[in-house]
């Protein structure tokens, strides 16, 4: 075991913990002042539910051994045999360092999809949605990736979670936003952010705890994690300023919420690629990320669903771009792994077909289990409640007093 | 008595509140409001979705005076808060049947 490795791993997970508060705020600003708080619960009690069920079955069914290609099995159940020696997924770090890091991602990936049904989610459904979504969803996607799993095996290039997290929880939803509807008043009134200089800060947040997601997720303190951390910046910040140009052209002004949003999708963009590709690679990933998510946001409401906090536009489909990217832009002398402009085709195909796969089953499975919630406990709150507020209705209380 | 309530600009507040001290108006009460009439609101884009706002900031200053000071502190204010431009706002003047202060009890003009 390396203490180098050690030391940069621990430091990298409580990066990627502080990027679910900050994920929290980000979201909590663009609603409306009544659902500030029924907003920011959605994303903090993650970090609590998320991590009970990663201690009893969920790091065993992401990251026990393998059955099928499709889940893991029982064998690491309450963390048994995840202790203090180094193996099997890192040989310089310990095991439970390992399951640490990874709980992380598993926390706020389910955080990232209440942005789709964002004022307007009864608290009890969304508690039992999130339990079931990570157990059916994230847990088998992220094996299959990163735990042994058939994508893996296939050469899926993923590097801090693209696939296992942006697309997946992008495409969960879109299942959300069709399948509880429209906010009241959607499309007629206003509904505006609250607090965009929130919104900013938890984007400076993410950025800040993006280091430690991508950057950690080379499992150790070596070079792969400093380019990864560089291509990181490099992409936020392309993306920022990508989105804005967009803004400018398109619709007269730059915002500064288009400048925090342009980043998040740059750094969304930039999650499967950052081991595999260089400064240059970065940009053009983070520049494409910018301006194909600003249009997606742009083409929503073009399309008609209500994904309040646009999760499909930049988590969905910024992940897609980035699944994409790496397969065009993943370069050898970097991450061991050609793609298609470094003579590879093949690498195309791959990336495509985890994506494919990975959205179809996000999709189905999200339906699915949002239709027994619904038939079962009801997933909406009540016309009254939704006027009256997440946070009188859902958890009795009040934002600001003033 | 007469109430004058006075919507003006917000950043005229200063000039009129200082030219009512000069005049001698001892106290008033104002509040932010919103408000349109001819002036137009503006813009707000927020990912791509554009709101139209209508609503102007304003400030609203309630003022209660003897009935003969009314038409002197009417034409201060006009003065004070006019820049010519749409928006400058309006004054309405209303009747006020009581007034009471609080620390003594005193009624009429004298709580004035």
């Amino acid at each position: 075991m390396n203490s180098g490795d050690i030391a940069w791993m621990l430091t990298a997970t409580a990066l990627v913990m502080f990027m679910t508060p900050g994920l929290a705020l980000f979201y909590g600003g663009l609603v409306r002042k009544k659902n500030v708080l029924g907003t920011i619960m959605h994303s903090f009690i993650s970090l609590g539910v998320i991590s009970i069920l990663w201690v009893i079955y969920g790091y065993s069914m992401a990251f026990g051994t393998d059955v099928g290609g499709f889940v893991g099995g029982l064998n690491y159940l309450g963390l048994s045999g995840v202790g203090l020696e180094a193996g099997p997924y890192s040989e310089t770090i310990p095991h439970i360092l390992f399951a640490a890091f990874q709980l992380m991602f598993a926390i706020i990936t389910p955080a990232l999809i209440t942005g789709a049904f964002a004022e307007r989610m009864k608290f009890k459904a969304y508690l039992i949605f999130t339990v079931a979504w990570t157990t059916l969803v994230y847990f088998p996607v992220c094996h299959w990736v990163w735990g042994g799993g058939w994508l893996g095996e296939m050469g899926a290039l993923d590097f801090a979670g693209g696939t296992v997290i942006h697309i997946n929880s992008g495409v969960a939803a879109l299942a959300c936003a069709l399948f509880l509807g429209k906010r009241l008043g959607y499309g007629t009134n206003a509904i505006a952010p609250h607090n965009v200089p929130m919104t900013v800060l938890g984007a400076g947040i993410l950025w800040f705890g993006w280091f430690g997601f991508n950057a950690g997720s080379a499992l150790a303190a070596n070079e792969s994690a400093a380019m990864a951390l560089f291509v990181t910046q490099i992409a936020a910040g392309a993306g920022a300023v990508a989105w804005i140009i967009g803004e400018a052209f398109y619709q007269g002004k730059p915002t500064t919420l288009g400048a925090a949003s342009g980043a998040v999708a740059g750094l969304v963009g930039i999650t499967p690629a950052a081991g595999f590709v260089g400064p240059m690679g970065a940009l053009i990933i983070g520049i494409g990320a910018g301006i194909i998510c600003y249009f997606a946001v742009v083409a929503k409401s073009r399309l008609g669903y209500d994904d309040a906090l646009d999760v499909v536009g930049i988590h969905g489909i910024g992940g897609l771009w980035g699944a994409l990217a790496t397969g065009l832009f993943a370069t050898a002398a970097i991450g061991g792994v050609d793609g298609l402009f470094y003579g590879n085709p093949a690498q195309f195909g791959i990336q495509a077909l985890g994506a494919v796969v990975t959205i179809v089953f996000s999709f189905v499975v999200t339906a699915a289990i949002l239709k027994v919630i619904d038939v079962t406990v009801g997933l909406k709150v009540t016309p009254e409640e939704e006027n009256q507020g997440l946070d009188i209705s859902q958890h009795s209380e009040v934002g600001y007093t003033w | 008595m007469k109430k004058v309530e006075a919507i003006i600009k917000p950043f005229k507040l200063d000039d009129v509140k200082q030219a009512l001290n000069e005049m001698g108006i001892t106290g008033m009460t104002i509040s932010e409001v919103k408000g349109y009439g001819r002036q137009k609101g503006h813009k707000e884009i927020y990912r791509g979705a554009e709101y139209v706002v209508d609503f102007v900031p304003k400030v609203k200053m309630e003022i209660i005076l003897d009935d003969a000071q009314v038409d002197a502190v009417v034409e201060l204010i006009v003065k004070a808060a006019n820049t010519g431009r749409i928006g400058d706002g309006k004054i309405f003047v209303t009747p006020v049947e009581q007034v009471i202060r609080v620390r003594t009890g005193e009624r009429g003009t004298d709580a004035i």
